[in-house]
């Protein structure tokens, strides 16, 4: 663990790899922080949504009278009444389109089908009892193998040209390589699995509230938005409102991990509401609304054949790919690439052909789709290859270990293309490797297990690794958009007369810990120390434009602005130093805060001097002030990666098992704020835990969904998590301005394969192969009852 | 949170709160520590017209022994029961029981005698009162009764409580001078639902069994009684073989159904194992 430091030291003379406590934390602790919830405007209305109890059902009428006539009630709004203004249907983020309000038919449990807009959340919540829907069942396709039967139910009959249920089909990698490859194979090893629908589940649910002036047409909207700026773009296309008259404003944001990243049709009706009747409307969606509607995660049903020769070495890899898209093609992700980044599934390992075929599907359940805390589905990537070298290992008899260090990129490699066209921009993998093989002690792990197997113990344990490699921070913007956006991100850096400065960001922090990250950045290049820089982030009004934060992108592509940014603007500083101190720019060094001359270090001019020169002092013909923009455009993504390991204890008689040791060792390049680093890492690794362990958005035969609360959706406490031993190496990416990768996902990403590679390692001799998540103490008992022995 | 409307009463005395569900009959619905009842109003999955706080009423929060019994008033949270030093060194079922059920916070609220009346078949305290024979006092305008918990147990979230009636207290019985007992729980997290629980009680007189309660948690329409697997023990010395015989006659007396928390194989296997490691907990560890 790092200790917290608050200045520069002997030991770390400047602001980079120093471990400043948040400087955002005073207000959380203290519980004056700002989140949409805080926003009470006079003479609001408040918004309730009521949400169809079918998954799949024609809307034959909606009856809102009873409703109108509750006192209280302002409006009800329906997909009808949207229609009238061209507002029923919005595009998705795949540039597919869903409903804002159902208008023939719903097509999941929990769609929006009416909003009731009142004085109050009370009375709004009694309106939605007196709505009467008449409903017409249709039958439920509730999975993407369902979907793509001859027959199936069509979901999507309001599309033209949409004659069933596929979404998608999209491959990468080389098809006759592949073959080629295992052709010439000597083992051919398989696993089919399913990573089941998650949710990202923030703790602050999602909401808005919508201020649209009739007298100046200016729309300002207090949203729970990852992407402020983007979401404006999306609303003037959307609704036609003129961009200028938008003001997006993400408040402190309660946990975003991906589910803040689309447009919900509850933002939409809000802001349509407030248009039509003249006042602000709040929006607060409850937690059913939450899991039951938004932006889920994972969902793919995969098959991954790994081909290799006698000694091990990895050949060649085979992906089929079924993703279960819900009744709309909802994925943030850029538009190059339609199954996001999942063709990373080569990893960590030299595979000299990979072939990756996907498709997607229509179902009767909730769009999204979204990257919970992750690059565009790397983590179901990740987890497939990581679970695959694994079987590989037992199969042939290999020690997993083994198999992961033969089969890696070498050091040498680097930039390595990978068979499906990444180019991976440094690493350094078995250092990595070796460093948690010996933090978790594995020859002695390894001993104790084969004791434990000799003596038929009740309590087995499992020693499980992911040695995975992520790759995130899109940009560049020639193949990575949103939409049509190019994926840049920008900062723009005042400093004040009194050297103090303001920074503002394109991208929007939802606990990651930016106010003092990119506080450092600045500190890093121009000496002004943190305590004295705002970061400001979230406000389209009063922020330059980006993509904002999530895919681990903002301090590869908004921390390398705010690096450009701050350089640009110690150029200028040094030319006002060489005014003030009367000798030539060439004769000025910079250090850490302050320019001297040359040979003469007592003639100094601190940035602080130089600032309130800008403004005071500064030379005849040079624009005053000091301050800057920087859009930034990355050259190529970054590719952090880690080892994870996990010792679990299995006891074989009712399946529960237990992580009793979990070593991490990541490498993210250069670490700017390390506690904050370890913070996500320790995050990253409590979530993967819960996916392997016990998360699930399930559904039955019929459609409706069985995980749309926290009693059945479930979140571990600290009473079950693990503790964490946490290890870096370090390889700087080398196009980043500070060396940094992101990292803000490795954990979530790398880990799930992790721990269910240990439950399964510790029944492996009981003929166990595979375990689908969540690993429920139930599959793993069914799974030794069903192994052959 | 917003439920629908209802009227709120809170009566200082038990006079007036058995007044209230006299007039009111099925409308009402008697508020302890909500812990059950304020997230099904928060859903509005129920809408009771009238409530009943009895949180005012005076001398509803006792812990004692009284007349060969314990007593446990309406009020009696989970959290004072973890912490009663009567039930630690006497009750050993239900002090084991105490710190699992739920969350911290739910204990802090939620009231021994409310979980049994929500009659919850995954509720934990239902299967410790089979295990130790305990009963509910139910008391209403027109007198008392004492319902024991095997009768006052009727179905999935449903007791024989009277609407008119209030559960002013549950009894357990003495439980000698001899004596061993302990929970087990399976559940998926902390503040999980048990998928599994086994309550299990051992009454002792020179190593023969002269007593035994078992009772099953979360596999079945209620709680169950383990009443085979309790006269299989009755009259033997705690042996391998005799803790093998009951947990097998006790998966036999569950009848569980198969749920996202695992088939209905599964659970029953859980209880031979359960019961097994209880029955052997308990016998390693007497009072006497």
């Amino acid at each position: 663990m790092t200790t917290v430091e608050t200045a520069p030291s002997a030991e770390h003379p400047g602001w980079m790899g120093k471990s400043v406590p948040r400087i955002e934390d005073a207000r959380f602790i203290a519980g004056r922080g700002n989140y949409v919830e805080d926003v009470v405007l006079p003479n609001m209305l408040h918004m309730a949504i009521l949400r169809s109890p079918y998954a799949h059902a024609r809307i034959v009428s909606i009856d809102s009278s009873a409703a109108m006539a509750l006192p209280g009630v302002v409006a009800v709004v329906t997909g009808a009444l949207l229609a009238e203004h061209k507002l029923a249907w919005m595009p998705t983020l795949s540039g597919d389109t869903q409903a804002v309000l159902a208008t023939d038919k719903v097509r999941f449990q929990g769609q929006e089908v009416a909003c009731v807009v009142a004085e109050d959340r009370y009375v709004a919540h009694d309106a939605l009892e007196l709505i009467v829907v008449d409903y017409e069942p249709l039958p439920a396709v509730v999975t993407p193998q369902a979907a793509l039967e001859d027959g199936a139910p069509l979901i999507r009959d309001d599309k033209d040209g949409q004659v069933d249920n596929r979404v998608y089909h999209w491959e990468a990698g080389d098809a006759a390589a592949t073959e080629a490859a295992f052709a010439g194979a000597d083992r051919v090893v398989s696993l089919t699995t399913f990573y089941p629908r998650s949710h990202p589940a923030p703790l602050e649910c999602c909401g808005c509230v919508a201020d649209v002036n009739p007298a100046s047409g200016k729309a300002t909207i207090w949203m729970t938005s990852q992407a402020p700026h983007a979401i404006r773009t999306v609303f003037a296309l959307v609704a036609g409102l003129p961009e200028q008259n938008i003001q997006i404003i993400s408040p402190d944001i309660g946990g975003g991990f991906g589910n803040k990243v689309p447009v919900y049709p509850g933002y939409v009706v809000a802001t349509a509401a407030s248009l039509l009747i003249g006042r602000p409307v709040k929006w607060i969606e409850d937690r059913t609304g939450n899991l039951i509607s938004t932006g889920f995660a994972r969902d793919f049903h995969m098959t991954g054949e790994l081909a290799l020769d006698g000694a091990g070495k990895m050949l060649g890899l085979r992906v089929k790919m079924l993703s279960d898209q819900g009744y709309a093609y909802a994925d943030a992700q850029p538009s190059k690439f339609r199954a996001g980044l999942f063709h990373m599934v080569t990893g960590s390992y030299d595979l000299p052909a990979a072939h990756v075929v996907t498709d997607g599907a229509y179902t009767n359940k909730a769009p999204g789709g979204v990257a919970y805390r992750c690059s565009f589905r790397i983590t179901e990537a990740s987890y497939l290859i990581e679970r695959l070298v694994d079987v590989a290992a037992v199969e042939i008899g290999m020690d997993p270990a083994e198999l992961r260090r033969m089969n890696f990129v070498q050091p040498d490699q680097f930039p390595y293309r990978s068979a499906t066209g990444f180019v991976y921009d440094s690493g350094d993998y078995a250092p990595a490797l070796d460093l948690a093989l010996e933090q978790v002690g594995y020859a002695e792990v390894r001993a104790e297990q084969q004791a434990r197997r000799a003596a038929g113990a009740t309590k087995q344990l499992g020693i499980g690794i992911a040695s995975m490699t992520e790759a995130l921070g899109a940009g560049p913007s020639r193949d990575y958009d949103i939409l049509g956006i190019k994926m840049f991100d920008s900062a723009e850096l005042r400093v004040h007369p009194t050297g103090k400065a303001i920074l503002k960001l394109g991208v929007r922090h939802q606990g990651q810990g930016h106010e003092t990250t990119f506080a450092q950045i600045v500190a890093h290049e121009l000496g002004i120390p943190p305590q004295d820089i705002v970061v400001q982030e979230g406000d389209t009004d009063n922020t330059p434009y980006g993509l904002g934060t999530y895919a681990s992108r903002s301090t590869p592509t908004a921390g390398a602005a705010a690096a450009l940014v701050a350089r640009t603007l110690r150029e200028k500083a040094r030319k006002i130093a060489a005014y003030l101190l009367e000798v030539a720019e060439e004769d000025l060094e910079w250090e850490a805060d302050r320019f001297s001359v040359k040979g003469a270090p007592e003639k100094v001019k601190t940035i602080q001097e130089i600032a309130f020169a800008a403004y005071t002092n500064h030379p005849q013909g040079m624009d005053a002030g000091l301050e800057g923009v920087k859009y930034y455009d990355p050259p190529n993504l970054t590719f952090p990666f880690a080892t994870y390991i996990v010792v679990a204890e299995v006891d074989v008689a009712t399946g529960e098992w237990t992580p009793v040791k979990v070593v991490a060792v990541d490498d993210c390049g250069v670490r700017i704020n390390p506690m904050i680093v370890e913070g996500q890492i320790m995050g990253g690794l409590t979530e993967g835990y819960a996916m392997a362990a016990m998360q699930q958005i399930a559904f039955d035969e019929d459609g409706n969904c069985i995980g749309s609360n926290f009693m059945d959706y479930l979140i571990p406490t600290a009473m079950e998590t693990p503790h964490f031993d946490l290890f870096d190496t370090c390889t700087p990416s080398p196009h980043h301005p500070l060396g940094c990768k992101g990292v803000g996902e490795s954990a979530t990403v790398g880990s799930p394969a992790a721990f269910v590679n240990a439950v399964v390692d510790a029944v492996s001799h009981l003929g166990v192969r595979n375990i689908d998540m969540p690993v429920l103490s139930s599959r793993v008992w069914e799974a030794i009852h069903a192994a052959p022995g | 949170m917003f439920p629908s409307q209802f009227t709120y009463h809170a009566p200082a005395t038990l006079g007036e709160a058995l007044a209230l569900l006299a007039e009111h009959g099925d409308d009402a619905k008697v508020l302890a520590g909500g812990q059950s009842l304020i997230p099904l109003m928060k859903l509005r999955f129920a809408a009771p017209p009238i409530i009943v706080d009895i949180n005012r009423i005076p001398g509803l929060d006792t812990i004692a022994e009284e007349g060969g019994s314990l007593r446990v008033g309406a009020l009696v949270r989970n959290r004072a029961i973890e912490r009663s030093d009567v039930i630690t060194s006497r009750y050993p079922t239900m002090a084991a029981a105490a710190p699992m059920i739920s969350d911290p916070v739910v204990r802090n609220q939620g009231t021994f005698v409310g979980s049994l009346c929500h009659a919850d078949p995954q509720g934990d305290w239902g299967s410790v009162m089979l295990a130790l024979d305990g009963s509910v006092v139910a008391r209403s305008v027109a007198g008392e009764r004492v319902i024991p918990i095997g009768e006052f147990l009727d179905g999935p979230f449903t007791s024989t409580l009277r609407a008119d009636e209030l559960a002013v207290e549950a009894r357990v019985p003495d439980p000698g001078s001899e004596f061993a007992g302990t929970y087990l729980k399976l559940e998926r997290k902390v503040g999980d639902f048990a998928t599994v629980g086994v309550a299990v009680f051992l009454a002792t007189s020179g190593g023969t069994v002269t007593k035994a309660g078992i009772g099953l948690t979360g596999v079945g329409a209620t709680n169950i009684k383990a009443t085979a697997a309790e006269q299989a023990l009755v009259g033997g010395t705690v042996s391998d073989a005799l803790i093998e015989e009951a947990a097998r006659l006790a998966a036999e007396a569950a009848d569980p159904r198969t749920d996202i928390r695992g088939s209905a194989d599964y659970k029953r296997d859980v209880v031979r194992v359960y019961v097994a490691r209880g029955l052997r907990a308990a016998a390693a560890t007497p009072v006497a």
